[in-house]
């Protein structure tokens, strides 16, 4: 029995399932997964070629959630857009935030403080186990493990974000990151409230990898499945986990070196072999090490202004020029590209979305696999459409 | 062995299932409707204007239509018209208030921006969050009526933040009167030597309007372009 | 890293007579960039990808920029002899010129083997109407294929050599290209309780009465004044 057959309206009236006749492999069938699709993870469609079960080809449609984001960039002033950079990732919107502060921060010369930086430093790793807690949860999730995992991952998900909430006022649109600063000062409160997270999330992470890590069916699912060379991903533009899973050392926290990165103690977990699996462990290895630079943040942190007391909100007019600033966010590399002409708004406002820019690959990875795979090979990605489609 | 970690994993959702029934940190979950988290003094959601007493809400606006809020909104959900008369605001200054602000709840996002730039802590962020309705713009579509919340409101939800405003506030009017005081001061000195008298007279600020009026009728600003259908 | 210029002195040795010039950036930033003629922009690039020293193996951002024709007003000194034997006059003379637009396609490389970037590389476009191809580097780096793809969609330059150019986040039917500066959003216009600048001109289209009236009749607003709103 092939998919025509189970088609509500046969091989020949569907609208979604096609037969692709051709002469070497008799019948190929056409597939349009998505946009409505509980696996693409939002409104994401790829169509899909399958040789019976195997994938001869897929073809991505981007688009669905398009709202021109860029363009409301440059009809918003500078700090106008602080507010829809959440709206991308919005997973990760005190990342997104410090992306798009960092650059500003080059476009204009904007110094930060020291307590400042570390405030960030604290919240983009917390970002980073909030990010990677729920991937794995959803990577489960599409593996067919329904439930227990994403669920366990949403329960420590809601810690962070209640201190997230009590910092910047909202769980997910933090609208936090200032030019020159952050909005609030942590109180000793809060960052007593970090601690116990940061102590007790090494236990979770313990906890959860006795419940997934080890699992045969996992690994017999996830091992060897859409491998990617390191070639094709430093020729595709690939970053973050995917990129390190492949076993390219290459993270922007220690190249880069922004922030106050360079006085923290920490490693770069690396794969070895590309596949799913891989990139599900180099996820759960950087919990671990953001715990660690966590752990050194929250002891270090300095006393002092939050906010450059040069920095303006108001009228804040960065003179003509461009910047392209970028830091290493949970899904890769976060960079914002601006270009000043002098006036209130930026004359060009461009985002460079690292889950976009990983997606790019999905059909090489895809290829010779099966359909199963293919949806937890996409899982493995981590997209958030919000900032695919932009 | 193969199915170890099978194992292994059965003992942690065990563990978990077990430990719903007694452990709070296993259980996480509130009914909510029934039960209710309390809301963190930072939580904000939807922004609404600060008046200094809850029975003349319309008469105590800290708001003086500068527009600077309307013009920062990165949605533009704010709209602004500037009365023709003035009223003594918080520091007994001569102010203009306004005489049409309306929030556009289904546009706004919550993001604060027009509180971090109110030069007169006039606009503050609410904690309301079941605000569900049946029409999708007119009960969405706020006017100054639905947004003026006292400023008691505003240290019920804010403590911290209300009490720094409210201590800035009164150095301002503190500072305010002292002015007002050495410029009275200065006047009478002046009225002692009538040499300088014209000089002084014209140093002092010249009142537009000597009684604040009360601001327009409420009947004013009630009907929407389409009539709100039932 | 080498500088810009050091860059552009190396290639210039390596390919005589290719189109080279370093475009400075004025801001705090300073990150210069390469202008690149057409003719040997994907033999620079696939040089820049394989040099010993740089090794740019990595194309992390492709954008585009569009500047519209400009009118640029030059005024210049000019002194004009007295011809009555006086000292001679210094006159200033207004010229006009127009500079023309032209789409502008900017990479931003970096080397993951030598941690070092950005080299920033610009490709421009004759004009914005009919000159619109530039040469794709998509043969050079993958990572451009669908980002040249999305230049294409929102900016309409077409890119030689791209192994396929589709609209890639707007619909295959559509005709216009969004990020333009000149692009006209279509009048899909429905009722906005709160129109503001170009939304308030689009409401005066639709309705006869502006709704800025009807909400508050007493105030009646001017055009004018909702005009300065914006």
């Amino acid at each position: 029995m092939s998919i025509s057959d189970l088609s509500p309206l046969g091989a020949q009236g569907g609208s979604h399932v096609r037969a692709v006749h051709d002469e070497f492999h008799g019948d190929l069938l056409e597939v349009s997964m998505g946009p409505h699709h509980p696996s693409t993870h939002g409104v994401f469609r790829m169509i899909v070629t399958l040789d019976g079960e195997t994938i001869v080809k897929l073809k991505p449609v981007f688009g669905y959630l398009h709202r021109n984001h860029e363009k409301l960039g440059e009809n918003t002033s500078y700090l106008g857009s602080m507010p829809y950079t959440d709206r991308l990732d919005y997973l990760c919107s005190m990342t997104n935030n410090w992306a798009y502060a960092i650059a500003v921060e080059k476009l204009a010369g904007q110094p930060v403080p020291e307590r400042a930086e570390y405030v960030r430093v604290i919240l983009a790793e917390i970002t980073r186990l909030l990010n990677h807690t729920c991937l794995a949860g959803f990577l489960m999730q599409d593996l067919g493990c329904s439930g227990t995992p994403l669920m366990y991952a949403f329960r420590e998900r809601e810690k962070i974000l209640d201190l997230f909430e009590s910092l910047s006022g909202s769980r997910m649109m933090c609208n936090y990151q200032r030019f020159g600063g952050c909005r609030v000062d942590p109180s000793a409160d809060w960052l007593e409230g970090a601690k116990q997270l940061t102590d007790g999330y090494g236990q979770f992470l313990d906890e959860f990898e006795a419940l997934l890590t080890g699992n045969e069916i996992i690994m017999a699912r996830t091992q060897g499945t859409g491998v990617l060379s390191p070639e094709l991903a430093v020729a595709a533009g690939v970053t973050g986990p995917m990129l390190r899973a492949t076993g390219v050392n290459y993270d922007l926290r220690k190249t880069d070196a922004y922030g106050v990165y360079p006085r923290f103690d920490f490693r770069v977990p690396l794969g070895a072999h590309g596949d799913v699996y891989d990139r599900y462990m180099v996820r759960v290895l950087e919990m671990r090490e953001s715990i660690k630079i966590l752990q050194q943040a929250l002891a270090g942190i300095p006393a002092g202004p939050i906010m450059d007391p040069k920095a303006k909100l108001r009228g804040f007019r960065p003179k003509a020029g461009e910047a392209y600033g970028r830091i290493e966010g949970p899904k890769g590399e976060i960079g914002f590209y601006l270009v000043s002409d002098g006036s209130p708004n930026p004359y060009r406002y461009r985002v460079r979305a690292p889950s976009f820019i990983n997606l790019t690959i999905l059909e090489d990875m895809c290829l010779g696999q099966t359909v199963a795979d293919a949806v937890i090979i996409l899982g493995s990605v981590d997209i958030v459409l919000g900032e695919v489609d932009r | 062995m193969l199915g170890s970690g099978l194992i292994q994993g059965l003992a942690v959702t065990a563990k978990n299932l077990v430990g719903s029934f007694h452990d709070p940190a296993r259980y996480t979950n509130v009914e909510y409707p029934e039960v209710k988290t309390k809301l963190p003094e930072a939580y904000r959601n939807f922004p609404f204007l600060v008046t200094e007493s809850a029975s003349d809400p319309m008469g105590t606006l800290r708001c003086v239509a500068c527009q600077i809020c309307e013009k920062e909104c990165p949605p533009q959900c704010i709209y602004i018209e500037k009365s023709k008369d003035k009223k003594p605001d918080a520091t007994g200054k001569m102010q203009l208030f306004p005489a049409v602000f309306d929030i556009d709840t289904s546009v706004c996002m919550s993001c604060q921006i027009c509180v971090e730039v109110c030069p007169f802590d006039a606009i503050k962020m609410d904690q309301v969050f079941e605000v569900a309705t049946t029409s999708r713009f007119e009960a969405l579509l706020l006017n100054r009526n639905q947004l003026a919340k006292p400023n008691t409101y505003y240290h019920s939800i804010h403590p911290t933040e209300a009490a720094e405003v409210d201590g800035r506030l009164a150095a301002e009017r503190k500072a305010a009167e002292e002015k007002a005081k050495a410029a009275a001061a200065a006047k009478a000195a002046a009225a002692a030597a009538p040499k300088s008298a014209t000089a002084a007279a014209s140093a002092t600020p010249p009142s537009t309007t000597p009684t604040p009026k009360p601001p327009a009728a409420p009947s004013a600003e009630a009907p929407k372009p389409p009539t709100p259908a039932a | 890293m080498e500088t810009a210029e050091q860059i552009r002195d190396r290639l210039l040795a390596r390919f005589p007579g290719a189109e080279i010039s370093v475009v400075t950036n004025p801001g705090a930033a300073a990150q210069h960039s390469l202008l690149l003629g057409h003719a040997h922009a994907r033999a620079i690039a696939e040089f820049l990808r394989d040099d010993a020293p740089l090794k740019l193996d990595q194309c992390s951002n492709v954008t585009g920029i569009d500047w519209p024709e400009k009118k640029i007003v030059e005024t210049t000194k000019v002194t004009v002899p007295d011809p009555a034997g006086g000292p001679a006059k210094v006159v200033e003379q207004k010229s006009e010129r127009v500079q023309p637009g032209y789409l502008e396609v900017v990479y931003h490389l970096y080397s993951i083997a030598f941690r070092h970037g950005p080299v920033i590389l610009r490709l421009r476009t004759g004009n914005r109407t009919d000159q619109v191809t530039v040469p794709s580097l998509t043969p050079v780096w993958r990572a451009c294929e669908f980002q040249e793809r999305e230049v294409f969609d929102l900016y309409g330059v077409k890119f030689e050599g791209h192994p396929d150019l589709r609209r890639i986040l707007m619909w295959d039917t559509f005709k216009d290209h969004p990020m333009r500066k000149d692009y006209v959003e279509p009048d899909d216009y429905e009722w906005e309780p709160t129109p503001h600048g170009a939304v308030l001109e689009k409401a005066k289209a639709h309705y006869p009465t502006p709704p800025a009236a009807a909400i508050a009749p007493a105030a009646a607003p001017t055009p004018a004044t909702g005009g300065a709103k914006s």
